[in-house]
């Protein structure tokens, strides 16, 4: 009879740490060492991150910068087109193409096309929704909304192994060390 | 677990005493990010409700009830059941409006101006005044939309609906733009309240005892995780709708004020308008943020959160936009005289010395006097006092609306064309109503979602500055 691996594929190891200092130290000294995939937890936004783990700057405020000009264009051709083409209205004589008085719902549409740009972007550049991922297998994350910090090296990293990065995890002085389970 | 300890952390090292002082006037000493989480959330994942939440929300609950009563009523009946009658057109309908839709105001300068000015004194008020916000601006709504008699005709006489008959909104007209300045307002302050409430849906996710309550704070929480660079996209994306919103917030009630100052009624036609209108719904807003942070803090206990400096800057913040009001009244006065009109001169006298002369008088007393107390730190320090400003100011505010779209309206150009105006039963039901309705919402949220910004609040605990390489 052959034999049934039935311990869960691993999808990398993760450290704890109980401080904002520890976890952007501890991100710092992972990339130092070589590490590419890996990724903090916090609880709240730690802007030293960024650096730490030398993460691209996001491409989020342009694509608001052209979702409020399609917003702007968007809201003044359907001005244009409804009070110029398609319902002209003569009163008194006025110009048809009255753009001062359409410049008050372009620029409104300017803001809602932006700010809905930039919600419904910031969700899905960050894959979001997504109910399940796995390092929800770790035992203690739940802490990672409240007060823990957590940095997780992916086994998909070329540089990881098993033996050798738990060891590199646990000289960071971590609370612990876990298995995080695909 | 929510007494509050030291940090464990051993890079945590006491802050100077300096910094210490400076960081307890916007949170009390010795919090540390778990105890900051177990207040915030305890107030929401308990078992059941306690006794003052059920009085309330109870109260509340009749309240709005008359409220649908009243509109249910309206809605068989048509407008007529209301006061306005030509020559005042525009009663307690656009009088309510702009009090509720100022009232609003107060939440987004809370969560967008003031977080582009980096303070730090916005985040614990900001989750309820960004809830106060949409609330108000719901009630706001009510009132055009059941003005226009059959409100379930009001999307294509508001919005360019396609309708099969081809007729569109004209462009042109102030009102058109106040129906896009609002329902943007609505639509932003939604989006940018529930992106706030991302994170903190995460936390009750992961607190939450009960599995179905576990799976429907998951479920709103889109699985958010904190990962790194989530959250590097997520603070681009608050601060982009901080700067979007700013602009937003402060067009909304220059577009409201268009309403009036595009007619040529005397009394309107005045270029003041907009950044008067603006003031007016921060002095409001601000009194109402009062209204109800002053209540919350004593009985969810959240003195630690909420704190003496957070209720002196609003009570600040009162006192400036207050006096810019009282400016705006001396400039509409000034103006009845140096514009030379003889109409515009009418119009001021009477506000003063006509029928409604008691309310103009009530107004600058309630809007105008009454705040100048606010220039004592022992005013601006005694709460129940405070509490009581802050209801004068609500009132003060409804009566400014009040004597601007009636008095003018009553007595314009010609005399054989005036006429008075007072609301009916169904008026105040209806307005009582919306304070109701908003009022149980309030009670709703208070229960459902986590009142205070958690992940802000654990930005400002001491122990979550980075400290420097070598520092430690």
């Amino acid at each position: 009879m052959h034999h049934v691996d039935d311990t869960p594929k691993l999808y990398g190891l993760m450290a704890e740490f109980n401080s904002a200092t520890a976890i952007v130290s501890a991100a710092r000294k992972a990339r130092e060492a070589g590490y590419a995939k890996v990724d903090a937890y916090t609880p709240f936004p730690i802007h030293e991150l960024d650096a730490a783990l030398k993460l691209p700057r996001t491409k989020l405020p342009w694509l608001v910068f052209f979702g409020g000009i399609g917003g702007m264009l968007g809201g003044f051709a359907l001005e244009y087109w409804i009070s110029v083409v398609d319902y002209p209205l003569n009163i008194g004589g006025r110009p048809l193409a009255s753009w001062p008085a359409f410049v008050i719902p372009a620029y409104e549409t300017t803001i809602l096309c932006a700010s809905i740009t930039a919600v419904v972007m910031m969700i899905v550049l960050n894959g979001l929704p997504q109910p399940y991922h796995p390092v929800f297998n770790a035992p203690n994350f739940s802490s990672a909304s409240a007060d823990r910090f957590f940095l997780v090296v992916e086994t998909a990293d070329p540089k990881f192994d098993g033996t050798a990065t738990r060891q590199f995890l646990e000289s960071l002085h971590p609370l612990g060390v876990t298995d995080v389970a695909q | 677990m929510a007494d509050r300890q030291p940090p464990l952390d051993a890079h945590a090292a006491p802050a100077p005493a300096g910094m210490a002082r400076l960081q307890s006037d916007v949170l009390a000493p010795g919090h540390s990010f778990g105890s900051v989480t177990d207040e915030i959330t305890s107030a929401v994942l308990r078992p059941g409700f306690r006794p003052g939440w059920i009085v309330g929300f109870v109260i509340a609950f009749g309240v709005m009830s008359m409220f649908l009563f009243a509109v249910s009523y309206l809605v068989i009946k048509g407008t007529g059941i209301w006061g306005v009658n030509i020559p005042v057109g525009w009663g307690f309908a656009i009088v309510n409006f702009v009090w509720w839709i100022g009232i609003g105001h107060a939440g987004t300068l809370i969560s967008a101006i003031l977080l582009l000015f980096r303070q730090k004194w916005r985040m614990s008020i900001s989750r309820f005044a960004e809830a106060m916000t949409i609330f108000a601006v719901m009630c706001a709504a009510i009132f055009p939309v059941f003005h226009t008699g059959r409100p379930w005709l009001a999307a294509y006489w508001l919005f360019p609906y396609p309708n099969s008959m081809n007729i569109w909104p004209n462009f042109r007209s102030p009102l058109i733009w106040d129906v896009f300045a609002v329902s943007t307002y609505a639509t932003v302050s939604v989006l940018f309240w529930y992106v706030g409430l991302i994170p903190d849906l995460a936390t009750m996710r992961d607190r939450a005892q009960l599995l179905w309550v576990k799976r429907a704070y998951g479920v709103l929480s889109l699985g958010w995780r904190g990962s790194a660079m989530h959250w590097q996209r997520y603070e681009t994306a608050s601060l982009l709708l901080a700067g979007l919103a700013t602009p937003l917030v402060l067009s909304v009630h220059t577009v409201v004020s268009f309403d009036f100052a595009v007619a040529v009624v005397p009394g309107w036609h005045t270029t003041i308008f907009p950044p008067y209108f603006v003031a007016g719904a921060i002095y409001s807003g601000f009194a109402m943020v009062l209204t109800l942070a002053i209540p919350i803090r004593a009985y969810y206990g959240m003195e630690d959160f909420i704190t003496m400096r957070h209720i002196q800057n609003c009570a600040k913040v009162m006192l400036c936009t207050g006096l810019i009001v009282l400016y705006g009244y001396s400039v509409e006065a000034f103006m009845g005289w140096f514009s030379g009109s003889p109409y515009e001169g009418f119009m001021i006298a009477n506000r003063a010395f006509g029928n409604y002369w008691y309310m103009y008088w009530f107004l600058i007393f309630c809007n105008g006097v009454m705040p100048q107390t606010l220039w004592f730190k022992k005013v601006r320090t005694n709460i129940p006092l405070l509490f009581c400003i802050a209801l004068v100011v609500n009132v003060g505010m409804w009566l400014e609306r009040f004597v601007i779209v009636v008095t003018s309206l009553s007595r314009d150009f010609v005399p054989s064309a005036w006429g008075m105006y007072a609301g009916t039963m169904w008026d105040w039901m209806t307005y009582i109503g919306t304070i109701g309705l908003f009022t149980w919402l309030m009670f709703i949220f208070l229960r459902l979602l986590p009142m205070i910004s958690m992940f802000e609040m654990r930005t400002i605990v001491p122990a979550a500055k980075v400290k420097s390489e070598g520092a430690h």
